[in-house]
This record gives C-alpha cells, structure tokens and sequence, in this order.
C-alpha cells in the first residue's frame, strides 16, 4: 500500500494529462485551446524556476534571459531560414548550446555569490540580454520585435496543444525523476544547509551547476513554445513580468514542489484571462496587475507553502494523527 | 604506531586575537584523544582547523604524512576526516532517515546519478536504518529533522558522522544540551565505536570525569595554546592544568 501511495500523484497527473488531451476532440473552443495552450507553456517555465528556488535554494531574478534566449532562437531561425522542421530542430539545438552555456556560466557565479547579491546579478544579466535584444536590431529588429511563420506542422492549434501538453508531462516525470536521483537529493540537501552538504563529502558548486544548467535549458524549451505560440517575438520575453510571472506561479502553486508550478500556472493564466474579460464591466480591473499583488501578499501571509505545500502539511498531520492509534492498538494486542 | 594527524604550529589570528596559537600535535592511528579546555580556549576553532572550515593563518596540518593545509571541508570528508558540530547541524526540512542516508550515500560514492530514482538504492536506507538503531533513533525515522528534541538532534549528527565511515572522527561536544539522562545512551555509543577499534577519534568535551576513562591521551588548551598533552593520569596530575581549570588565573 505503500508503495501505491507513493505513486498515487503521478497516476492523478496521468489521468489529468488523458482528459486534456481528449479535450480537442471534444469540445472545440479555439480560445479555451490557447489559454491551455499557454498555461502549459508557463507549467515548464515555472518547474524550471521551481527546481533552482524550491529543490536547490537559489534564488534567481533574470530566469527570464532562457526563456527569451529561446524565443529569439526559434523567431530568428524561421525568419531567416525556411520555417519547417529542420529548421525548427537547429532552433531547439541552438537554444540549448546557448542556454546550457549562460546557465552554466551564471551557475559557477554561485561560488561567490549568495542569495540576494546572487538575485540581484542575475537581474542584471537579464537585463543585459533585454539590451542587446534591443540593440542589435540587424538580429532582432529592435524593441517591436518581429513576426514569422511556424512549420506546417505547427499551424494547426490542436497539434501545437498536443505538442505542449506532451512537453508539460515529459517535463513533469523528467523532473519527477531528476529531484527523486541521488543528485536530486543532494539538491535539497543544499537548500537545507549548504554548509552540512559540503561536509559530508559533496562539491555543493557542481550541484547547483547542475542544477542551474538543467533549470536553464527547461526555460530555453518554454521560450521556444512561447514564442512559437504566438508567433511573434519581442523584447519582452526578456523582461522582468517573465520572471515575476514564474516566481508568482511558484509560490502560488507551491515552492519545492512539481505540482505547485502547474497549478500555479493554470490559476495565473486563468485569473489573467477572466479579470481582463471583467474589464469591460469596470474599468479597475483593466490593472488586474493589482490582484494579483493582493493575492501574492496573502498567500505569503497565510499560505507560505503555497497550494500544494499546504494541502501536504494538512495530509501529513492527518496521517500523524492516526499513526499513535495504530501502536497503541499494537501495543494492546 | 603510524601517526593519522598531525598539526605543526597551527595558528589562526582574527582581528587582533590570536584563538589558537602555535598548536603542534601528534594523533597516532586507532588513537582516542579528548580536548578539554575552558571556554573560549579555542577548541572549537582547533577542530574547525583540522576539518577545513577555518584556514590557518600560520602553520600546516598533516593527514597520513600529506599536507592537507589547503583542502576543503569536502575533500577532508573523502580523504577520511568527518566531524559532528557543536550547534547541531542537521538537515532540517528533510526526515530523520533521508539525513542519514545522504550520509551513507556520500560515503558510496554515489554523487553525480540523475537518471534512477533514489529508492534504486535500497540498501542505502537500509544502511542508514542500521545507524539510527546504533544511536537509539531508529523510531523516529519518518520524522523531520525540525522535530527532534534536542538530544535527539544530537545523536542524529553522530548518526550522519558515522555514516560517512571516516577514519578519523571528529566529535564536538557530542553531548552537549542534552539532558543528564540522555548522556549515558551517547556514551554508549561512543565506547561501541571505540572499542570496534578500527576508528582514530578526538572528541571535544566539557564533563571531565565521563571522558577520562575512555581516553588514550588528553590534551588541554588554554587561551589558544597547548598547555598540556599526555595520558588522563598525568593531566590530572598536572599542576598547570589544575590551576588553569580551578582557579582560571593562568598567565
């Protein structure tokens, strides 16, 4: 029983990720498909910022440099060559090369750097790219971006839906997978007490490289999808909102958790979309940006774990309450 | 026998105090050394000396003949020197047997696996249960660290220490903050591993009395310095030593 218990998350996830994905073909709301659409997206940027903020305990502020490092890829790769899938395949490649060496480099910055001067470096870096996005206008055309044309394959909104759904469950139980390994352990073993890991006989740097570079390409990954799913990429995907929108969902969901992303993903973009549709009833809820201010501030206030970290705690205590039932009867048999 | 440890005029100065001063010892291997020393005599700084995480300011530390002066706490761990901290130093988030057994994974060498999930080595948390029974903590195994009363905490970083299968065992006031009836099951712990015999111990320790008996030599520090070194008879014996501890006016 168990054991059962211990994949009982995954088997719901499974279940979850089957009803979407026989959501298209049975109710058709092409604008229910974008916002899911993109809820996935933000999924895997969230875990990815999950896993260096919750599993390691390194707090990063410029996350969003990835997430736009992929998105220039893919946009510059289709503008300048064909938009079809080998092309598309040398973007995803390049996203990667690219990601994995920044991250690799901001990683190593860990050495010296801790928690909020580390935070505010990677802000500043972040910065820098948004800069030279905007400046290196051969490249990117500037601060109005520029449109492009996706491969065939991706024009269709239900494949491009699949795509990401897929992308959201692999991300998931890799993952799932990687904070579960000897070397996921080790991660939160570090964000625990960083000075106890390195003396029970592990480099912590090369684990919070790891960990950055594997948090680092994710992004990259989402980045790509974003920007495919719009089709359009400009400066913004480099802005500070990117990275405030994954560390909102983070919390919201749950830190340290991989569920909490997701369903901090899905509450943000579903909130986003339905206070912009109150907008036309009044006229406040146009900066629905303050909401989500108010319900930051109380769900730090009251719910620190987030959802997830909550809904554990609860399921915890509930479990430790029966447990000394359990001897006792032991005890009296 | 072989000598395991070795400082020669192991020094570290901060600001204008000097905390230990030119401090040259020998440990031979299978040793069972005690420090003992009035507050602030600079014993815990020793010990940060000998596991890397003070460098000196002069002076060099040996391990099996190597100079390891300049190592990190972790490449201290992996050549052989584990320690146990005085303010406990658990995992506080993670449960009672995941503290072990990082321990006991480390000790494995397995450090850079991501692609298996960590119950493909079972025989970890096996093994860490088997350290837990030693240190009387295999019940609270299923516990956040966090949880622990005191003592417990402390014989969870014994735990820790002992999993790692160092040679050498640094132990900092192991009974430090416990209460008087948790001292004896420490104790215990402490004779079980010496008298297994293969492991080369120094322990910190206040309570005079509890570790005379165990000890192989007994070295005193005052004020940074090296006042005495020699078997449990001869410090008790010694007259430096006793106005130092007594009397406190040593100068």
């Amino acid at each position: 029983m168990n054991k059962f218990a211990d994949k009982r998350p995954a088997i719901i996830f499974l279940l979850f990720i089957l009803l979407l994905f026989l959501l298209p073909f049975v109710y058709e709301s092409r604008n229910l498909l974008i916002l899911l659409t993109q809820i996935f997206i933000f999924s895997i940027f969230a875990m990815s910022y999950d896993l260096l903020i919750g599993f390691t305990g390194i707090v990063s502020f410029g996350h969003a440099m990835y997430f736009g490092l992929g998105s220039y890829s893919i946009g510059i790769f289709m503008k300048r060559f064909e938009p079809d899938m080998t092309y598309f395949l040398w973007a995803v490649l390049t996203t990667i090369a690219l990601t994995a060496i920044v991250s690799f480099i901001v990683g190593l910055l860990t050495l010296r750097l801790k928690s909020h001067f580390y935070a505010m470096l990677t802000m500043s870096l972040a910065g820098l790219f948004l800069v030279l996005a905007e400046k290196w206008r051969t490249l990117t055309f500037g601060n109005d971006g520029f449109t492009f044309r996706v491969p065939e394959l991706f024009i269709d909104r239900t494949n491009f839906y699949l795509l990401c759904l897929i992308g959201m469950a692999a991300v998931f139980f890799g993952l799932r997978r990687f904070v579960n390994s000897p070397l996921g352990r080790v991660l939160q073993a570090i964000r625990e007490n960083e000075q106890r890991t390195a003396s029970l006989g592990f480099q912590v740097l090369h684990y919070k490289i790891a960990a950055s570079v594997v948090s680092g390409v994710l992004a990259g990954i989402a980045g790509i999808l974003y920007a495919i799913s719009l089709r359009y990429v400009n400066t913004s995907v480099f802005s500070m909102d990117i990275t405030l929108d994954a560390l909102l969902m983070t919390i919201i969901g749950g830190v340290g958790t991989l569920a909490g992303p997701i369903i901090g993903a899905g509450i943000i973009e579903f909130a986003h979309d339905w206070l912009t549709g109150l907008a036309k009833e009044h006229w406040i809820f146009e900066r629905w940006i303050i909401f989500f201010g108010i319900i930051y501030i109380l769900v730090v206030m009251f719910f620190p774990q987030g959802i997830v970290g909550t809904l554990r705690k609860i399921a915890w205590k509930r479990k430790k309450k029966s447990y000394p039932v359990k001897s006792e009867q032991k005890a009296a048999g | 026998m072989a000598t395991l440890i070795e400082t020669n005029d192991l020094s570290i100065t901060f600001g204008g105090h000097t905390a230990v001063d030119s401090v040259s010892i020998s440990v031979p291997e299978k040793h069972f050394k005690s420090i003992i020393g009035p507050n602030g005599a600079g014993k815990t700084t020793f010990f940060n000396l000998l596991s890397g995480q003070l460098a000196p300011t002069k002076g060099k530390v040996f391990y099996r003949g190597n100079d390891i002066t300049h190592f990190s706490p972790t490449k201290r761990t992996r050549e052989g020197i584990g320690r146990s901290f005085q303010i406990t130093n658990v995992f506080p988030n993670l449960t009672v047997l995941e503290n072990v057994r990082l321990a006991v994974q480390s000790q494995a060498g397995i450090r850079y696996q991501m692609l298996f999930h960590y119950k493909k080595y079972r025989h970890f948390e096996e093994k860490a249960i088997d350290w837990l029974r030693l240190v009387l903590l295999d019940e609270k195994k299923d516990s956040l660290a966090s949880n622990l009363a005191h003592g417990e905490k402390r014989k969870l970083e014994i735990a820790m220490l002992l999993a790692l299968e160092t040679e050498v065992l640094l132990l900092d006031e192991p009974t430090a903050g416990m209460s008087l009836e948790e001292v004896p099951a420490i104790l215990e712990v402490i004779k079980r591993i010496k008298n297994q015999g293969n492991r080369t111990i120094i322990l910190i320790e206040h309570k005079m009395d509890m570790i005379l008996d165990l000890s192989d030599s007994v070295m005193v520090l005052f004020n940074g310095r090296l006042l005495a070194d020699g078997s449990p008879e001869e410090i008790m014996k010694n007259e430096t030593v006793q106005s130092a501890y007594l009397g406190g006016h040593y100068e």
